[in-house]
């Protein structure tokens, strides 16, 4: 084994910069197929940050006006859910709902106050297992729990932005602390931040609160469901019976795609997922195009090489070198030059991705758009190794068609041309 | 019609001959066919060589000298007839075997000496063994064996543009004789030598012979032909003579045939 490597060793050594040459060709196909792939899952990755704080299989529902005159009603009637929407969507869809929770949104000036420090922030009545639909991660205290929804508890809970806001005193705790909303005192009980935007002013307090202190009586603005489905098909469905639903229970005309909207966040990710898929599959089509290029040049020089052996490989043939050995020793060649060429370029985009990516990381903390847009662009293991499995299989293609040659050559022939 | 002798007694006979010849070529053709024309180059050869023989082919270019050399040497095919090598029939194989033959029966020496550029004399003289599946260290240290007997130690590490065409002959020779075979084949082995040294290298082919390797050499120069101990003369693919010489005592008698 030792003595078949020198001995390719041995005949590579003789054309160095022959075989640099070529190899370079293979390192550059690879290089450019692992920093495309790398750069596909860097955009893969911004588009799963974007949806990272919502449940995956989420429904979001809200109403508008109607469009269009149905059963006796005329268009432009407003849609209002009520808790008796809810609770028939609890109750009919109990098999295919993880969680429920009814919105009620403040629209318009509710000023929030604290000390002499006032602002305009988003404020939204919630229930409970809204936090299991729009993920926030809690920094402290607690979330809107099911006692502040039962006992109507003017509780509230604040993002880190609108706290550093209100409290400017660093050392001042907020939570137990008492907002105002519009006026009426509300106690912080905890305060989050959205993962997706660190800045989002965002305030949330108990369902039931909100549509008693600000006229709601048991309006919801909006619904958001999470379901159990893992398909695509599966959660189109349950969208599909819930607009049903909702459709009937509101004498909406079937075909007003107005009144009732519904976003599917499942259906929307598998097709973001959809686009990077064909995106990844684009790539690897340019990639192996560019290899292909790489092997031809290999092929090429391979070629080349045997015609300018031809006498020593008669003479080895004359000396007892079987077909074999002389198809081994050019099929080695080509492979040892792609391998070694293909790892060098394997090695250097792998390393330029891993730069970039600790590049991203640092800009990331400071302006989340990059994370958003291209995150921790990486070729994985199984890249790598279907990229190692390419590069044998070019060495193997490019070296075929010369080392036949080699093996026909006729050692009277290689001999005796002086 | 009844043969004198019983048919056993004849086969007993025929094998004993056998069993002397290292080569032996009965009614050998060997035509090339180019597009439309055929050219018979070998007509027909009768030859038998005898284990430890060493015989000279002689002839003109065109003779078929080189073609019947190539067919020895299992290079190439013939058309018709039969060639048995230490008593085996050579016919239409495969080139691993052919390969395989060659390896272990014949060693070849050229006219250009034919070594690797870029190895030194020792791994040239090695690569033989290296087919064979010999380990580096035991090849290495036979193939410097053999260039100490030829003289050549010192210079096992230089590779064959540093080394003189005598020196590159010896090397080859080394190397022919690295896989022990029955025969070397030497084509023009003097063509590229001043005469002095084609008398030396022909000196070292005489004492390999003396080994009891046979030795074939194709030559068109009479006085490296009269060195051997018979001569083939091929003519337009015919035998035109084959005659033993008169055994050279010693040195000084290469006088005679020098001269013409």
């Amino acid at each position: 084994m030792i003595d078949y490597i020198q001995e390719i060793f041995s005949t590579l050594r003789q054309n160095k910069l022959r075989a640099i040459m070529t190899g370079f060709s293979v390192a550059w196909g690879i290089f450019m197929l692992i920093i495309l792939l790398g750069s596909g899952k860097g955009l893969e990755n911004g588009m799963e940050f974007n949806f990272r704080n919502t449940s995956k299989n989420a429904l979001w529902i809200w109403s508008r006006r109607t469009q269009v005159a149905h059963d006796g009603l005329k268009a432009g009637r407003r849609i209002n859910f009520t808790v008796a929407d809810g609770d028939i969507l609890k109750r009919k869809f109990e098999d295919d709902m993880d969680n429920f929770s009814g919105r009620f949104h403040l629209w318009g000036d509710y000023a929030v106050t604290y000390k002499n420090e006032y602002g305009d922030f988003r404020i939204e009545g919630i229930m409970p297992e809204f936090k299991k639909i729009q993920l926030v991660d809690m920094l402290q205290g607690r979330y809107i729990n099911e006692f502040d929804i039962k006992q109507f508890r003017k509780s509230i809970i604040i993002s880190e932005p609108v706290q550093k806001h209100l409290f400017k005193d660093e050392e001042e705790k907020p939570i137990g602390k008492y907002i105002r909303v519009n006026g009426v005192p509300f106690m912080v009980v905890g305060t989050f931040l959205d993962p997706e935007d660190k800045d989002k002013k965002q305030l949330y307090m108990p369902l039931t609160t909100t549509q008693r202190i600000f006229n709601g009586n048991n309006r919801l603005t909006e619904m958001a469901i999470s379901t159990n489905a893992t398909t695509v098909a599966e959660n189109k469905r349950i969208e599909d019976e819930v607009r049903d639903l909702l459709i009937e229970r509101h004498r909406v005309a079937p075909d007003d795609k107005q009144a009732i909207g519904i976003w599917n966040t499942l259906e929307n990710f598998k097709q973001a997922q959809g686009v990077f898929a064909g995106i990844r599959m684009f790539v690897w089509v340019i990639g192996i195009m560019t290899i292909i290029a790489g092997i031809v040049g290999v092929s090429n020089i391979m070629i080349i090489l045997v015609k300018e052996r031809t006498k020593e490989i008669g003479i080895r043939k004359a000396i007892g070198a079987s077909p074999f050995s002389i198809i081994r020793l050019v099929l080695s060649e080509s492979v040892l030059i792609t391998a070694l060429a293909g790892l060098m370029g394997l090695i250097a985009g792998m390393g330029l991705l891993a730069g970039v990516s600790a590049i991203l990381q640092q800009v990331a903390v400071e302006n989340q758009d990059v994370q958003r847009a291209f995150f921790n662009p990486s070729a994985d293991f199984n890249v790598a190794l279907s990229a190692l499995v390419i590069l044998v299989t070019a060495g193997l293609i490019a070296g075929y068609i010369p080392a036949r040659k080699a093996a026909a050559i006729r050692p009277i022939e290689a001999l005796h041309d002086e | 019609m009844q043969s004198f002798y019983p048919l056993e007694t004849i086969t007993i006979k025929e094998k004993v001959i056998m069993s002397q010849s290292i080569i032996r070529v009965n009614q050998l053709h060997k035509s090339y066919v180019t597009g439309s024309n055929s050219l018979h180059v070998l007509k027909g050869l009768d030859i038998d060589i005898k284990e430890g023989e060493m015989v000279s082919i002689m002839g003109s270019s065109g003779s078929g000298k080189s073609t019947l050399l190539n067919i020895l040497g299992i290079l190439d095919n013939y058309d018709q007839g039969e060639y048995y090598l230490n008593d085996i029939l050579i016919q239409k194989m495969s080139e691993r075997k052919a390969a395989a033959f060659r390896n272990k029966y014949i060693g070849f020496i050229f006219q250009s000496f034919n070594l690797i550029s870029f190895k030194n004399a020792m791994e040239n003289v090695a690569l033989p063994l290296y087919y064979k599946g010999v380990s580096r260290k035991k090849r290495n240290a036979k193939a410097l064996e053999l260039l100490d007997r030829l003289g050549l130690k010192d210079w096992w590490n230089h590779l064959p543009s540093e080394l003189s065409g005598g020196q590159k002959q010896r090397i080859a020779i080394a190397r022919s004789l690295i896989s022990e075979p029955k025969v070397i084949l030497a084509d023009e082995p003097t063509g590229a030598l001043d005469t002095q040294t084609s008398y030396e290298v022909l000196e070292i082919l005489k004492e390999v012979n003396s080994t009891g390797i046979t030795v074939i050499i194709v030559t068109h120069e009479n006085d490296i032909a009269n060195m051997t101990q018979r001569i083939i003369r091929l003519k337009d693919g015919i035998i035109e003579s084959n005659h033993t010489n008169v055994p050279l005592a010693d040195k000084s008698s290469h006088a005679i045939y020098v001269n013409p």
